[in-house]
């Protein structure tokens, strides 16, 4: 996993509410058996006509929009566990999705990814719409050492929260399933312990 | 200290707990498919890793496989490849896998409870969202992604916050025609698509426990369309007669063992959740989406709700989902042709499912210009259909009973609803593009799914119920 540093960003506003993971990568996409390569079909119906020809009026279409933050409406990610959702963000260039909620296994997919979903208030939500739409290069930096998004052109910020522990795999690249690892003594142990063994 | 049943599943699994940490939990069983594997595979792999407990894994192949012809070879390309893959993984690193043509293949959330592998007090995930299915029995449950299944593999283990609880209790009697669907149908209407979002929620009261076990699957399996983590039910007699002499459940002296400690996994009286819920079954109406999330639910004689009665930051989202649907503000979905009708998926592809659709469709015909597809949840269901005759009920009713699959309810193999096409299903999302580019899908109850079939409409079931 990469490391994740401070950024500033343009940002990609998509605002629409209950974003689901069937709407970021469609299931016809999910035969693929690599990690890769799902940035190509990211929100694949909301780009694209039946013709396969890009909808202009999709914000990810519109070249007046680009940056490594999407800033999407509340309860993004919503639906299937699917994980090539927060693949295909991030393959399509995002670092960073803010929205003012997001479904939990979305969120758990995305910090295992090193992408990082950021919840702000529906009111700072609102705000940074609002900047976006004023002036669409306008730009956001994100601080996750200080858990901080800032609006760089009026300096309103906010901070959001994160569990130390993610915060620190992200801050240092680290994955879980290493930490996991070093810790098999006890798993064995709770296995010979186990208050009802199944098998 | 009084506990949640949550908590004392939860605490059973705990491997280890460090403040700043999320917990290391322990999970019993592993279930597995074919499309949020491969990755995880791959990944263990790149890192030069068995699996760490492989007896604990079990594989199907469900969400990628042609509901037509299953003897024969995959057609679709990428879709034989990621099966073939699949076969592949499991045969390296040991899994027993349940493929196509095996006779226990399913809907990995339908073959595990009728192998006797989802047991009470277990702790059980999945790639699949759907996984809250296995809650039904008193388990937790849950959906995960493709990285956390190769921890899965790599550790049993896995690191998790401490959900939230939520008791959400229905009492009083279900109406005539008003099944597990529509309560489930109900409350997520209640409280939106994110209402349980944090949460792990616990399903009780009169009415749920009067619930058969197929029926508490199919309100546990939608746990997770209300953003729950998941959903569970304290196992009683009626769930330990369904286990009882299932292929993989406790035998002997192990089912002894297994029943007493199976009699502790209830909520402490007076323990707290954080959130508590009731609603009166009374109240519930065979219930129908009209929208393009699973929360944009009505009771079948309602009209659709106004965009202007909607908070104000939302009402653009709506107005984009009725859009979508062909639907208008204030309308009645009642007498509304429909061109679909799909019976299948983890939510109501069971044996009581079908036998309540053959039940009411016996002596009936289908209405001319529908298209009714019935998908059974696994080579069991469709046996067991098969020997019970319902299959002919099906055939002389115009009913198309395919091969097990997740088929329709995702469309990632070829049985998708075209584009603009309206399909009244028995699945569990009803989201823009689920079933097909541009289908149109109402989530409904098997009994509503197959008065639809006959009428060729959407229809208020009760009114061809005999009284």
């Amino acid at each position: 996993m990469k490391k994740f540093e401070k950024l500033t960003s343009a940002v990609v506003p998509v605002n629409i509410e209950n974003v689901d993971t069937d709407q970021i990568i469609p299931a016809r996409f999910l035969k693929a058996t690599t990690r890769e390569g799902f940035g190509e079909n990211l929100f694949r119906d909301w780009r694209f006509d039946s013709d396969n020809q890009p909808k202009a009026d999709f914000p990810l279409n519109n070249p007046i929009y680009s940056g490594k933050v999407l800033v999407a409406g509340k309860n993004f990610g919503c639906g299937s566990s699917r994980e090539h959702a927060a693949w295909a963000i991030q393959d399509h260039g995002f670092d960073v999705v803010i929205s003012s909620f997001f479904a939990d296994i979305f969120k758990g997919n995305a910090l295992n990814n090193g992408l990082l979903p950021i919840q702000v208030s529906d009111a700072f939500l609102a705000e940074i719409f609002n900047e976006v739409e004023k002036d669409t290069k306008s730009t956001l930096t994100v601080d996750l050492e200080a858990q901080t998004v800032t609006i760089d052109a009026t300096g309103s910020s906010e901070s959001f929260e994160i569990n130390p522990y993610k915060k620190s795999c992200l801050i240092n690249g680290y994955d879980d399933i290493d930490f996991v690892r070093s810790q098999t003594d006890l798993i064995e142990k709770f296995e010979e312990n186990k208050v009802f063994k199944f098998y | 200290m009084a506990k949640t049943l949550v908590e004392k599943i939860w605490d059973a699994h705990v491997v280890k707990r460090e403040d700043g940490f999320p917990d290391i939990l322990y999970i019993d069983t592993h279930l597995i498919h074919e499309v949020t594997s491969p990755q995880a595979f791959d990944g263990l792999r790149k890192r030069g890793l068995k699996l760490f407990r492989p007896q604990q894994t079990v594989a199907t192949a469900d969400h990628n496989v042609p509901t037509l012809d299953q003897h024969l070879p995959i057609k679709e390309e990428l879709s034989r490849y990621q099966v073939d893959m699949l076969t592949k993984n499991c045969a390296e690193f040991g899994v027993e896998l349940y493929g196509l043509g095996h006779r226990y293949q399913g809907i990995v959330h339908v073959i595990g409870p009728e192998l006797g592998i989802t047991l009470p007090g277990k702790t059980m995930v999945c790639g699949d969202s759907h996984t809250s299915t296995h809650g039904a029995f008193g388990a937790i449950a849950f959906g995960i992604g493709t990285s956390q299944v190769e921890q899965v593999f790599a550790t049993q283990c896995l690191q998790q916050s401490k959900p939230k609880t939520m008791k959400i209790e229905v009492n009083g009697e279900l109406g005539k025609g008003v099944g597990a669907k529509d309560i489930i149908l109900y409350i997520i209407a209640k409280i939106s698509a994110a209402g349980g979002t944090g949460y792990f929620v616990e399903f009780a009261g009169s009415a749920i426990r009067s619930l058969s076990m197929e029926a508490r699957m199919t309100v546990c399996n939608m746990s997770i369309e209300m953003g729950a983590r998941g959903g569970l039910i304290a196992p009683d007699e009626t769930t330990f007669e369904y286990i009882k002499g299932r292929e993989f459940a406790p035998k002997g002296e192990k089912w002894d063992e297994a029943l007493a400690y199976w009699k502790t996994l209830y909520s402490d009286a007076d323990a707290t959740f954080d959130s508590v819920l009731t609603f009166d079954a009374a109240d519930i109406a065979p219930m129908i989406t009209y929208g393009t999330n699973p929360g944009m639910g009505i009771g079948i004689d309602d009209k659709i709700p106004s965009t202007a009665a909607q908070p104000t930051s939302e009402q653009l989202s709506y107005q984009k989902a009725l859009d979508y649907m062909g639907f208008d503000d204030d309308a009645s979905l009642i007498g509304k042709p429909i061109d679909y009708v799909f019976i299948g998926s983890c939510t109501n592809s069971r044996i009581e499912d079908l036998r309540e659709v053959a039940s009411f469709v016996k002596g009936k015909q289908k209405a001319a210009d529908v298209e009714v597809w019935i998908v059974p949840g696994s080579k069991q269901v469709e046996a067991q259909a098969i020997a019970e005759g319902l299959d002919k009920i099906f055939e002389s009713a115009g009913f198309q009973l395919r091969e097990p699959g997740c088929s329709a309810c995702l469309g990632m193999n070829e049985d998708k609803i075209p584009a603009g096409k309206y399909c009244v299903s028995t699945s569990n999302r009803n989201f823009e593009g689920r079933q097909g580019p541009n289908a149109r899908t109402l989530l409904v109850s098997p009994l509503t799914a197959a008065a639809a079939a006959v009428t060729g409409k959407i229809t208020d079931v009760r009114e061809l119920l005999e009284a």
